[in-house]
């Protein structure tokens, strides 16, 4: 039996606005076997969603297909004409977009999108494609599949959502799926779910896939072979289990050791006796919308939570989306002020509201915000962006300020050279090194970080840890580190918090993390952290009532 | 439909209502402090001033202005909309057949300018970055930049004075037969599409360029559908909120703001008979110009808002 895709030598150039040309693939191969889920694996920017969507022998815009072969049964998707490439799409390749709550019409409703596929191709009749749909949702494990389509995009949760662009793709009885980092926006307690449900459908239907991700551990889940892609160039390729068991390629084993974080062999120094917390929260309670005749906000997303973080020590925030981490931050820097509870810094009370706060307050807690690109100006360069807290805090000026922020630079790993710069010129991860440089200019006590590698790729996630421990060696820093990821949180801080809808469930230190006594939604919280084990996601029980109850899909 | 919506529906007309509300008190205002005495001004050489003083109190002038606007918004509100000074007709009855001239001008504009407008805007962006878009971007901001005066100027002088295909004034009594009337008409409406077409044209391009770029989008495109199906089904549903105000925003022009067209081709509309009330010092005529004129636009811009509403799903819950 033939493969069902062969790509050889594929080039996929784009031009950019200025007129230059750029090549993003540069010149790929590699096959499919019928019913072989094939991972391509790479971190962003290497081209791996280019490649998937060549497939269907669609380029994005300004990107063309300007070389090479993509055959996908016995057909060059290259050579079609786009109305056979139309008759392509959605019949014999299917896709499966990252973000469902993105790709469906918030106008249509969701069964009306399903079933479009069949309308578009002149499948089916109409009611059967409906059947057909419902059969699909109920073996994706929807719930109340003969009305879940009915609803409206914003009415199902995201992880419902997923699922149902999946039955999009299924209903028009795909040879080939091209999953596009279909969990990336999920939960952790949420994508095992969906997971487990693509992972039964295909294997049932014995349908190819291609598994577009980051995540070497979700991809060891449902991958039969994986393709380690950098740079739009193939680094290696072959069956999972090789893979991570024997990464023949430098890179891989880069991937592989940047999985997981390195957590410091060394203890953190054992606190003083009678240390005193650097940062104490006392029933802090944080909302939005008017404050209620009881002084509680219309909307409560924080709930009576006390912490303390102690001298030299890391404090993590862990919890899913929705549960209030963010704005736990957004309560200790001000910004949202706390409806009722008192914050302490260095055992004294400040004031809640930042615009209470004296300059030498404020400067003591900083706080970095999840996405760099957002947090900083993009029409001001790097000097600029640093200048102004050494001018706020400190007074600098002229020479003083410009040796700081060399410093500045040199403490981030910056080049110096850099700081002539806008942040639209720099890379995702540089960006989160100048983000963290302004609030290191401030000379702060402590650093608020919310969720600050979640937006970068593995390895310069792992790089930004390192980076953070070095700058806590030197310079004696305390962080409240927030984050969705228990690895990460795992290899910074010492102590642990779970938050679980607006309450701190449960705080413990970094070596009871796993200890039987945990409360249930901390075990399953930690349980659902994919493990590079291909067998983990089999092998993984878990409680469906538990789950319903607690991950909130 | 549920009562979420109605509530946001009812919310959109009572803000309006309120907004005529203040807008009355405002022209009522201004009508009054404007410099001179009415009564003086009508009475002209017969100005003795007991005549004055008589005339005063015949016209409630005397009352505290606060009583003169409750008056004269409860005439409003049964019909009444007073008596011209100019010529002691009834103001509705001068009013009648010009708004009705004015409607009839403003609606072939609308059913000729408006499916050209949009379908110009949505081409535009489908072959964004083509020589058509780039050619159309040029045109509109052109016609933008170009007072109407000299479009309807220059049409004047090239169609009537040098071709002589159409007349230079527009009399819509005299019309006689159809081609009749599209000759009579053709000049007006044209400068007024110019006008309004453009500011429609950018923002459907620009509503149509944001949601042909969204995911969805490109997920109708993964599945196969045609580019016809991408525009009617996916893209333009959702790109009709800010099309349908940029329609009413455009069209609530053509009642309040075609003074300088009337003007130019003598067409006998509301808006000529408004400037003529002004030279005329005809207040009672003026003050319902204005309200008309503040009507129709926040008619037109409910309609758009109330549309917005019920074009969007996630409001109905």
């Amino acid at each position: 039996m033939g493969n069902l895709v062969e790509i050889r030598d594929l080039k996929v150039g784009a031009t950019t606005d200025a007129g230059r040309r750029v090549d993003i693939i540069k010149g790929v191969s590699f096959d499919i076997a019928p019913g072989e889920i094939v991972a391509l694996i790479g971190e962003s920017g290497s081209g791996k969603t280019t490649i998937a969507l060549t497939l269907m022998g669609y380029a994005r815009m300004g990107c063309a297909i300007q070389g090479g072969s993509v055959r996908v049964g016995g057909r060059d998707m290259t050579q079609l004409s786009e109305k056979e490439r139309a008759a392509v799409r959605g019949t014999e390749v299917a896709y499966v977009p990252q973000s469902a709550a993105a790709a469906f019409n918030p106008a249509m409703r969701i069964i009306d999108q399903v079933v479009e596929v069949s309308r578009i191709h002149g499948l089916m009749p109409d009611a059967q494609a409906r059947a057909r749909a419902v059969e699909l949702f109920r073996a994706l494990s929807l719930p109340n599949p003969d009305t879940i389509g009915d609803r409206y995009p914003h009415q199902v949760s995201g992880g419902q959502l997923q699922r149902l662009s999946a039955a999009m793709a299924l209903i028009g009885d795909p040879k080939l799926v091209i999953f596009d980092e279909p969990t990336t926006a999920l939960d952790v307690t949420t994508q095992i779910e969906v997971l487990r449900a693509f992972k039964a459908v295909m294997k049932e239907r014995r349908i190819a896939g291609v598994y577009v991700s980051h995540d070497l551990a979700v991809v060891a889940q449902i991958a039969d072979r994986i393709v380690v892609l950098r740079g739009g160039e193939v680094q290696e390729i072959g069956a999972t289990a090789d893979i991570l068991s024997a990464p023949a390629h430098p890179y891989t084993r880069e991937l592989l050791a940047a999985f997981r974080p390195s957590v410091d062999a060394q203890a953190a120094p054992a606190p003083a006796a009678v240390a005193q917390p650097v940062l104490e929260l006392r029933d802090v309670v944080a909302g939005y919308g008017a404050l209620k005749s009881d002084g509680a906000p219309t909307i409560t997303i924080v709930k009576a939570v006390s912490l303390s973080l102690e001298a030299g020590r890391n404090l993590g925030v862990i919890g899913e989306s929705g549960c209030g981490k963010s704005t736990l931050a957004r309560a200790i820097a001000g910004i949202l002020p706390p409806s009722s509870g008192d914050i302490l810094f260095e055992g004294k009370s400040l004031p809640r509201a930042a615009k209470d706060r004296t300059r030498e307050q404020l400067r003591q807690i900083q706080i970095v915000f999840q996405s760099a690109d957002t947090a900083l100006n993009p029409a001001k360069s790097i000097a600029e962006i640093l200048g102004r807290p050494l001018a706020f805090y400190h007074g600098l000026k002229g020479r003083e300020a410009q040796a700081r922020i060399d410093r500045l630079l040199d403490m981030v790993r910056l080049p110096r050279a850099l700081q002539e710069r806008r942040p639209p010129e720099l890379s995702g991860g540089q960006k989160q090194r100048v983000n963290l440089a302004r609030a290191l200019a401030a000379d702060p006590r402590i650093i608020l970080c919310d969720e600050i590698t979640s937006a970068l790729d593995t390895v310069v996630a792992a790089a930004i840890i390192d980076l953070l421990k070095e700058l806590q060696r030197e310079l004696g820093l305390c962080y409240v580190f927030i984050s969705h990821d228990l690895p990460t949180v795992q290899a910074i801080c010492d102590e642990i918090a779970v938050m679980y809808a607006g309450e701190k469930i449960e705080q413990m230190p970094r070596s009871r993390v796993g200890a039987r006594d945990h409360h249930a939604y901390t075990k399953l919280l930690f349980a659902s952290v994919p493990k590079l084990d291909p067998q983990w996601l089999d092998s993984l029980e878990r409680n469906p009532e538990l789950v319903a109850a607690l991950a909130r899909r | 439909m549920n009562s979420f919506v109605w509530s946001l529906v009812g919310g959109r007309v009572l803000v309006a209502v309120f907004t005529l509300l203040v807008v009355s008190f405002t022209v009522f205002c201004a009508t009054a402090i404007l410099p001179g005495d009415v009564a003086e001004v009508l009475l002209g050489q017969a100005a003795t001033p007991e005549a004055v003083a008589g005339l005063r109190a015949a016209m409630h002038l005397n009352d505290p202005a606060l009583l003169r606007f409750v008056r004269w918004l409860a005439g409003l509100a049964s019909g009444d909309l007073g008596k011209s000074y100019a010529n002691n007709m009834q103001v509705a009855q001068l009013i009648g057949p010009r708004l009705l001239n004015s409607l009839k001008l403003a609606g072939i504009t609308t059913l000729f300018s408006v499916p050209i407008a949009l379908a110009l805007g949505i081409a535009a962006a489908i072959l964004r970055g083509s020589v058509f878009d780039r050619a159309l971007t040029f045109l509109t901001i052109a016609v933008i930049s170009v007072p109407e005066f000299m479009v309807a100027t220059t049409a004047v002088l090239l169609f009537a004075v040098h071709l002589k295909w159409l007349p230079a004034l527009s009399f819509a009594r005299e019309a006689t037969s159809f081609w009749d009337l599209l000759r009579i008409y053709a000049m007006p409406v044209i400068t007024l599409a110019f006008v309004i077409s453009a500011q429609m044209i950018r923002m459907t391009r620009a509503a149509m360029i944001e949601t042909l770029d969204t995911p969805y989008v490109e997920m109708a495109r993964l599945k196969g559908a045609s580019p016809t199906r991408i525009v009617l089904r996916h893209a333009l549903p959702n790109a009709l909120g800010p099309i349908v105000n940029a329609v009413a925003l455009s069209l609530s022009y053509l009642l309040g703001g075609v003074i300088i067209v009337e003007t130019i081709f003598n067409y006998p509309g509301i808006a000529k008979l408004m400037v003529d009330a002004v030279s005329t010092r005809d207040l009672p005529l003026i003050q319902s110009c204005a309200m008309i004129f503040c009507l129709v636009y926040l008619l037109l811009i409910t309609v758009a808002d109330v549309i917005a509403i019920l074009s969007n799903p996630r409001l109905r819950r």
